[in-house]
C-alpha cells in the first residue's frame, strides 16, 4: 500500500469529476459518487432553509412577550423547521450523501446495485421538496412537523396536504436508497469482504437501510390516510363518526420513532470509523458494536408508544414501551462504551473530524441519558411538552447526527474532491459549533424542566434568561456552519492537493485515487484483511 | 437457474458494466424486487392494522356494513386475479424457457384479466354510487332503514369508516393493478421485440413477483370487505 502523503503530480488522473463535463453530465448521471454530490447540494440548500426558520424562533424568543410574529405565524415558523430538517436534511443528511458516496467503495463495488434508482432517488426527493416548498411560499403550515389529527385533517386552515404530499413524495426517495443499499451490501461486496470485515459504517447505513424500507411505507400510508380525510372531508381518523385520532399518533410514531434512529445509526457509523482513524486502533469489539447497530434498528421498532405516554394510552401499554424504551439504551450504550474503549491507550490525534467525534460522543451521551428520564413515566409526565424535551432530541439530532456528519464531511472531503481544506479554520470552526450548540440547547433543559412549554411564542418573564443564552447560542452555532462552507468552498479551488490517503486510514476507499476514478477502483479489490488493522499496519512498519 | 447464468457470463449484452456476471445481475434484481415488495406489506400492513383495530371495537357496524358489498363480483374478482397469477407464473416459465410466442401470449392473457379486474371493480363502485353508499362524497350516503336491512340505521355513524377503508383499500390496491397492467404492456412489448431470451428474462421474472404480490392483497381484502358477518346468515 502507498504510503505517500503529498500526491506531487499537477496533472489530474481521471476521476469521477472530470469524465464528463456539463449539466446534462450531472442530472443524467447514474454514478452514485456524483449523485451523492447532488444530494450533499440538496441538502444543503435545505439545511440553510431550515436554519432560516430556526433563526426566526430564536429570535421571536428574546422576549417573552410575543412581539415579532403573531400565534399563528410562529405556529409555521417551528412546523417548517421540523418538516424540512427532519424529512429534507437529517433523515438523508448521512445515507444519501456519504453513505451513497462510500458504501460501494467501502465494499469494494463499481457502484450501487440499481443505479439508475439511485438517480430516481435524487429525483424523487427533488419533487417531494419541491412539494414542501410550495407549501411554504403558499403561506406554510401549522400542524407541527407530526401533523396530528384531528387539527390537521380537519381544522387547519393552512397547506397540511401540499406538505404532506412532499413528505409522502420524499419518504420513496428514502426507501429506494434503502433498497439499493440492502442489495448492493447484500450482492455486490468484493472477493474477501466477509459480512465479519464490513466496515462499521456500513453496517450501520444497512440498519438504516432497513428501519427506511420498513417503516417509511407505514407513515406514507398514515399521511396518504390524513390527505385523503383532508380532501373529502371524512376518514378513518374523524371522531365524528369514531374514528380514532389516537390511531393516527400510533401509525405516525409506527415509523417517526424508527426514523429517528435513521437519523442517529448513520452517524455512529462515521465515529466508529473517525473514533478507529485517529485512535490508531481497530473498533474495541468489532461484532458488538456492528450487532448494536442491528439490535438498535430491531428493538427501535416496538418502541414508538413513548412519545403518548399523556395521550390517555393504556397503563400497561406504557409500561411496556417505558421498558423497551430503557433496553433500546443498551446497545446505545455498547457504542459509546465502545468507542471510549477503543481510544483508551490508542495513538490519539486531535484532527477536525476527531474533535467532532468527541463532539459527537459527549453530547449523544447527555441526548441519550435525558431520553432515560423521558422514557420514565412519571418524569415524563413533568416533562412532556416542554422545552426539555426540545433539547433532549437537539442533543440527539444535532449534537449526534449534525455533528456527526460535519465530522464525516471532514474526513472524507479529500477523498471526495481531492483537496485539503484549511485545518486551522476547521477546528476553530468544530470549537464553534460545540460552545455554540451547548449555549442554546443546555438552558432549555433548564427551562424546560422549570416548566417552559414547547410550540408558544410568548413565555413566562421568569424564562427569559435561558431564552436569550440560547438565541445568543444560535448566532455562534450559525457562524461554526457558515465558516465550514466558506473554506469547502475555498478548497474546491485552491486547497492543497490531498493526496490518496491524507489521514492513512484502513478502508478500501483510502486504497483508490482521491478524487476517485468513475468505476471506484482501477483493478478490483480483493480483501485479505479484517477491518481497521491498524495493529496489523503498526506491525509492518514498527516491528 | 445459477449455472444456465454462468455459463453465458462472459460476453451477454444484457449485463450491466457494475455486475461481475448475469447471475449476480439476476440475484440482485430478484432481492430488490422482495425488498420492495416488503416495503409494499408494511404500506398495507398500515391499513389492514387500522381496519383489525375498528373491526374489534365496532363488529356490528362492520358486519352491517359488509351486507352491502357483493360477494358474487368480489368472488368472480378473486378468481380472475387467480387465473391471470397462473397465466403470469406461465409467462414466466415460457420465458425461462425461451418460448418468445407462448410468452407473448401469456402476457397478453395476464393483461386481459388484469383489465377485468379493473372492469368489475368499475361496476361495482358504480353500485356503490347509485345506492348512495359513497361517504367520500357529500350527498352520496344514505344509511337509513330499508325493507331489507331493518335495523341498519343504529350503524349509520360507524358504517361511513368501513365504507372509507373499503374505497381507501380497494382504491390503493386498484392503482397497483393499473401500475402492473402498465408493467406488463411494457414487459409485452419489449417481449416483441425480442428482448428476452433463456439467459435474460429478469424483468419478466421481478414483474411476475409484483403481479403475484398485487394478487395476494386481494385476497386478503376480499374476505375481510365482503364476507364478515355473513355466518350468522348461513346458520
Amino acid at each position: 500500500m502507498s504510503t505517500v502523503l503529498q500526491d506531487p503530480q499537477t496533472v489530474e488522473t481521471p476521476n469521477y469529476l472530470n469524465a464528463e463535463y456539463g449539466w446534462k453530465s450531472w442530472l443524467f448521471t447514474k454514478d452514485h459518487k456524483r449523485i451523492a454530490i447532488l444530494y450533499i447540494i440538496s441538502i444543503t440548500v435545505m439545511f440553510v432553509l431550515g436554519g432560516i426558520f430556526a433563526g426566526l424562533i430564536r429570535v421571536e424568543l428574546l422576549t417573552p412577550q410575543g412581539d415579532l410574529v403573531n400565534s399563528d405565524t410562529y405556529n409555521k415558523f417551528f412546523t417548517m423547521h421540523g418538516i424540512i430538517m427532519v424529512f429534507f436534511f437529517l433523515i438523508p443528511s448521512i445515507p444519501a450523501t456519504l453513505g451513497n458516496f462510500f458504501v460501494p467503495m467501502m465494499i469494494g463495488a463499481k457502484d450501487l446495485a440499481f443505479p439508475r434508482i439511485n438517480l430516481l432517488s435524487w429525483y424523487i426527493y427533488i419533487v417531494g421538496a419541491a412539494f414542501a416548498l410550495t407549501a411554504i411560499v403558499m403561506g406554510g403550515v401549522d400542524t407541527g412537523w407530526t401533523f396530528y389529527t384531528p387539527f390537521s385533517s380537519t381544522f387547519s386552515n393552512t397547506f397540511v396536504i401540499t406538505a404532506a404530499c412532499g413528505v409522502f413524495i420524499a419518504g420513496f426517495s428514502s426507501i429506494l436508497t434503502g433498497l439499493n443499499f440492502i442489495v448492493t451490501i447484500h450482492k455486490m461486496r468484493a472477493p474477501g469482504m466477509t459480512w465479519g470485515r464490513l466496515p462499521l459504517f456500513v453496517w450501520a447505513n444497512y440498519a438504516t437501510s432497513l428501519i427506511q424500507v420498513l417503516g417509511t411505507p407505514v407513515v406514507a400510508i398514515t399521511l396518504a390516510l390524513v390527505g385523503l380525510e383532508r380532501a373529502f372531508h371524512i376518514g378513518i381518523f374523524d371522531p365524528a363518526i369514531g374514528g380514532d385520532p389516537i390511531l393516527f399518533q400510533h401509525m405516525f410514531w409506527f415509523y417517526s420513532h424508527p426514523a429517528v434512529y435513521i437519523m442517529i445509526l448513520p452517524g455512529m457509523g462515521v465515529i466508529s470509523e473517525l473514533v478507529s482513524c485517529f485512535s490508531r486502533k481497530a473498533v474495541f469489539g468489532y461484532s458488538f458494536v456492528a450487532a448494536s447497530s442491528i439490535g438498535i434498528a430491531v428493538i427501535g421498532f416496538l418502541v414508538w408508544g413513548h412519545h403518548m405516554f399523556v395521550t390517555g394510552m393504556s397503563m400497561y401499554a406504557s409500561l411496556y414501551f417505558s421498558l423497551l424504551s430503557f433496553l433500546v439504551a443498551v446497545p446505545s450504550a455498547i457504542k459509546v462504551f465502545n468507542w471510549t474503549a477503543t481510544m483508551f491507550r490508542g495513538s490519539i490525534s486531535y484532527d477536525t473530524p476527531m474533535l467532532y467525534a468527541f463532539g459527537f460522543i459527549g453530547l449523544f451521551t447527555i441526548g441519550g441519558l435525558t431520553g432515560l428520564f423521558l422514557a420514565t413515566l412519571a418524569v415524563d409526565v413533568h416533562v412532556t411538552d416542554t422545552y426539555f424535551v426540545v433539547a433532549h432530541f437537539h442533543y440527539v439530532m444535532v449534537g449526534g447526527m449534525v455533528l456527526a456528519y460535519m465530522g464525516g464531511l471532514h474526513f472524507w472531503w479529500p477523498k471526495i474532491t481531492g483537496r485539503l481544506y484549511p485545518e486551522g479554520w476547521a477546528k476553530f470552526s468544530a470549537l464553534l459549533v460545540f460552545v455554540g450548540f451547548n449555549l442554546t440547547f443546555f438552558p432549555q433543559f433548564i427551562a424546560g424542566y422549570l416548566g417552559q412549554p414547547r410550540r408558544y411564542h410568548a413565555y413566562a418573564p421568569e424564562f427569559q434568561v435561558y431564552n436569550v443564552m440560547s438565541t445568543a447560542g444560535a448566532s455562534v452555532l450559525a457562524v461554526g456552519y457558515i465558516i465550514p462552507f466558506i473554506y469547502f468552498m475555498w478548497s474546491l479551488k485552491f486547497g492543497p492537493i490531498a493526496g490518496n490517503n491524507p489521514w492513512k486510514a484502513k478502508g478500501l476507499e483510502w486504497e483508490t485515487t482521491s478524487p476517485p476514478p468513475t468505476y471506484n477502483f482501477e483493478t478490483p479489490p480483493i480483501v485479505t484483511e479484517e477491518a481497521y488493522a491498524y495493529a496489523a499496519h503498526k506491525e509492518d512498519h514498527g516491528g | 437457474m445459477a449455472d444456465t447464468h454462468g455459463a453465458v457470463a462472459e460476453h451477454n449484452p444484457n449485463l450491466r458494466h457494475h455486475f461481475d456476471d448475469m447471475e449476480q445481475q439476476f440475484d440482485s434484481a430478484t432481492l430488490g424486487m422482495w425488498v420492495f415488495l416488503l416495503t409494499e406489506i408494511m404500506f398495507f400492513g398500515g391499513m389492514f392494522c387500522a381496519y383489525m383495530i375498528y373491526r374489534s371495537t365496532y363488529p356490528g357496524a362492520f358486519a352491517s356494513t359488509s351486507a352491502h358489498m357483493n360477494p358474487l363480483w368480489g368472488a368472480t374478482n378473486t378468481a380472475v386475479l387467480i387465473v391471470s397469477s397462473l397465466s403470469m407464473a406461465l409467462a414466466v416459465r415460457a420465458a425461462r424457457l425461451g418460448q418468445q410466442k407462448a410468452l407473448q401470449l401469456l402476457l397478453l392473457v395476464t393483461i386481459f384479466f388484469g383489465l377485468c379486474f379493473l372492469g368489475v371493480k368499475a361496476i361495482e363502485y358504480h353500485e356503490h354510487w347509485v345506492d348512495n353508499k359513497v361517504p367520500l362524497i357529500a350527498g352520496h350516503w344514505d344509511y337509513s332503514n330499508t325493507e331489507e336491512s331493518p335495523n341498519q340505521a343504529q350503524y349509520a355513524k360507524q358504517a361511513q369508516i368501513l365504507f372509507c377503508f373499503y374505497f381507501f383499500m380497494t382504491g390503493f390496491h386498484a392503482v397497483h393493478m393499473i401500475v402492473g397492467v402498465v408493467l406488463m404492456l411494457t414487459i409485452f412489448m419489449m417481449a416483441r421485440k425480442g428482448k428476452f431470451n433463456s439467459t435474460y428474462f429478469t424483468p419478466v421474472e421481478i414483474s411476475g413477483l409484483y403481479w403475484h404480490f398485487v394478487d395476494i392483497v386481494w385476497i386478503f381484502l376480499f374476505p375481510l370487505l365482503y364476507l364478515i358477518g355473513r355466518t350468522k346468515k348461513l346458520i
